[in-house]
């Protein structure tokens, strides 16, 4: 059976875990912890410290593995882990939460860095008032014109397989070039 | 969708590259940061939006007016920072002037030869200028910017200022160096021209210093050897290439000789080769989620 992975990644709280929970097959094998700091406590009662697992069976022979990196800067030492033999990844950024946004673009490095994989980046929580849009953050984040950057909602199912798709398209177009 | 934040996640100078490239009409409103004891998820101390302190209004991504909180922005004391009304003069206008608009007082103005149109003009700009200078200076005030707002409602002088000199000129009084050194931390990288770089180029003007290093911009120099072929010092070169940046007429870019670090001591992060068969499958199966 053949196996293929993606990497989710993105800063701390931005939605890593309850997008993989919206399209696994499997409840999500979550490693989450009680967070330590009182900062990170107040905006979510617990981390992701060492990764999320999902799964999507295609069939019997392929399955595709759903992996969410922790948020926490100080478990970065899982991410080269975690990177290796990705077939694409996505970095997920909290549309409403603009401090995080140097983050996210610190991370969207280092993992290009650990791999020459496609990837995409999804403007996570559009659904939030504040949230901003997803050609706003393009500017912001500094992210290049040939990069999908797309608009998700992460508890919404339909949302997060859109953005799969776009990632694979994104894969396939590389294949051809 | 408004944009909102705070300028120590989102500086002024980077609102305004944003505000530039997106060609957006609307007000930038610059709040008083007061503290509510809370930490946000940087473990930063949370800030939410006070007293107004200055208003920046953008037409078509150009710099048309701005106004501070605290002091007086009508013609009359624009006109006298600008040094076309003495102080004796602005005292008795402003009695006299008393209802009027700055529009309607300008025609009087001039009309009565106390200055000419291009004074005006020049006053406004100067006087709008100092003030987005001033408060690209701050770092820790939360910010709003709205669209949908008809910038032209009040009786206002808007004069349109192209947004990459103001940044240019910005960057070159901003005097946190740290600040800059923060965010050029390696001197060993490269700078390229953006896309189309003749259109970015287009009426911007730049000093002769920024020509120097301009000259040398070419992914295959870094920052370092440009500094060194014009006798520069790290702080000099980080603040010129700071001010192109953000102005978007240079990129920083890796050398094209030199790999990634990271991408070249590791073995391990190789990508996984697949078939194209096997995307295909993956993507048919998404499509059938529902």
């Amino acid at each position: 059976m053949q196996t293929v992975k993606m990497v989710i990644t993105g800063p701390y709280s931005s939605g890593k875990t309850e997008f993989i929970r919206s399209i696994s097959e499997i409840d999500v094998v979550s490693t989450e912890r009680e967070v330590t700091t009182e900062a990170e406590r107040r905006e979510k009662g617990a981390t992701t410290v060492a990764m999320d697992f999902g799964r999507i069976t295609v069939d019997d022979d392929l399955v595709l593995y759903l992996f969410g990196t922790p948020g926490q800067r100080r478990f970065d030492f899982m991410w080269e882990i975690l990177a290796e033999g990705m077939l694409g990844f996505i970095v997920m950024v909290d549309s409403s939460k603009p401090e995080t946004f140097r983050e996210a673009k610190s991370i969207l490095e280092t993992f290009r860095a650990y791999a020459p994989t496609p990837y995409v980046v999804a403007a996570n929580k559009q659904d939030h008032p504040e949230a901003w849009s997803p050609d706003d953050l393009r500017i912001a984040l500094r992210i290049d014109p040939e990069v999908k950057l797309l608009p998700c909602v992460a508890r919404d199912r339909s949302s997060v397989r859109d953005v799969l798709l776009e990632l694979l398209y994104a894969i396939l177009e590389e294949m051809e070039e | 969708m408004p944009i909102q934040g705070n300028l120590r996640d989102f500086s002024t100078t980077q609102l305004l590259n944003l505000i530039n490239l997106s060609g957006r009409t609307g007000v930038l409103r610059i709040f008083e940061g007061v503290p509510t004891g809370d930490k946000d998820a940087n473990g930063n101390e949370k800030i939410q939006p006070g007293k107004e302190r200055a208003q920046v209004l953008f037409r078509a991504g150009k710099l048309v007016y701005a106004s501070s909180a605290g002091q007086l922005n009508d013609l009359i004391a624009v006109l006298n920072k600008g040094g076309k009304l003495s102080e004796a003069q602005a005292k008795v206008l402003r009695e006299r002037a008393k209802g009027t608009g700055d529009k309607a007082l300008a025609m009087r103005l001039i009309g009565a030869n106390y200055v000419n149109r291009n004074d005006i003009v020049a006053c406004v700009q100067q006087y709008v200028l100092e003030i987005v200078y001033s408060v690209m200076g701050w770092n820790r005030e939360p910010f709003r910017f709205e669209e949908n707002v008809n910038i032209d409602a009040a009786d206002r002088i808007l004069v349109p200022i192209d947004l990459q000199n103001v940044i240019i000129e910005g960057a070159r009084r901003l005097e946190k160096l740290e600040e800059i050194s923060k965010h050029i931390d390696n001197l060993d990288l490269c700078l390229r021209f953006p896309e189309n770089p003749k259109e970015k180029y287009a009426g911007v003007h730049l000093s002769v210093e920024e020509w120097r290093v301009v000259q040398f911009v070419n992914p295959k120099n870094t920052i370092r050897q440009i500094a060194k072929a014009n006798n520069m010092t790290e702080n000099d070169i980080r603040r010129i290439v700071y001010g192109l940046e953000q102005a978007g007429l240079v990129e920083i870019v890796r050398p094209t000789t030199t790999k990634p670090p990271v991408a070249a001591s590791s073995k391990r992060a190789q990508p996984q080769v697949v078939q194209r068969q096997v995307v295909n499958r993956l993507i048919d199966k998404l499509k059938s989620l529902s």
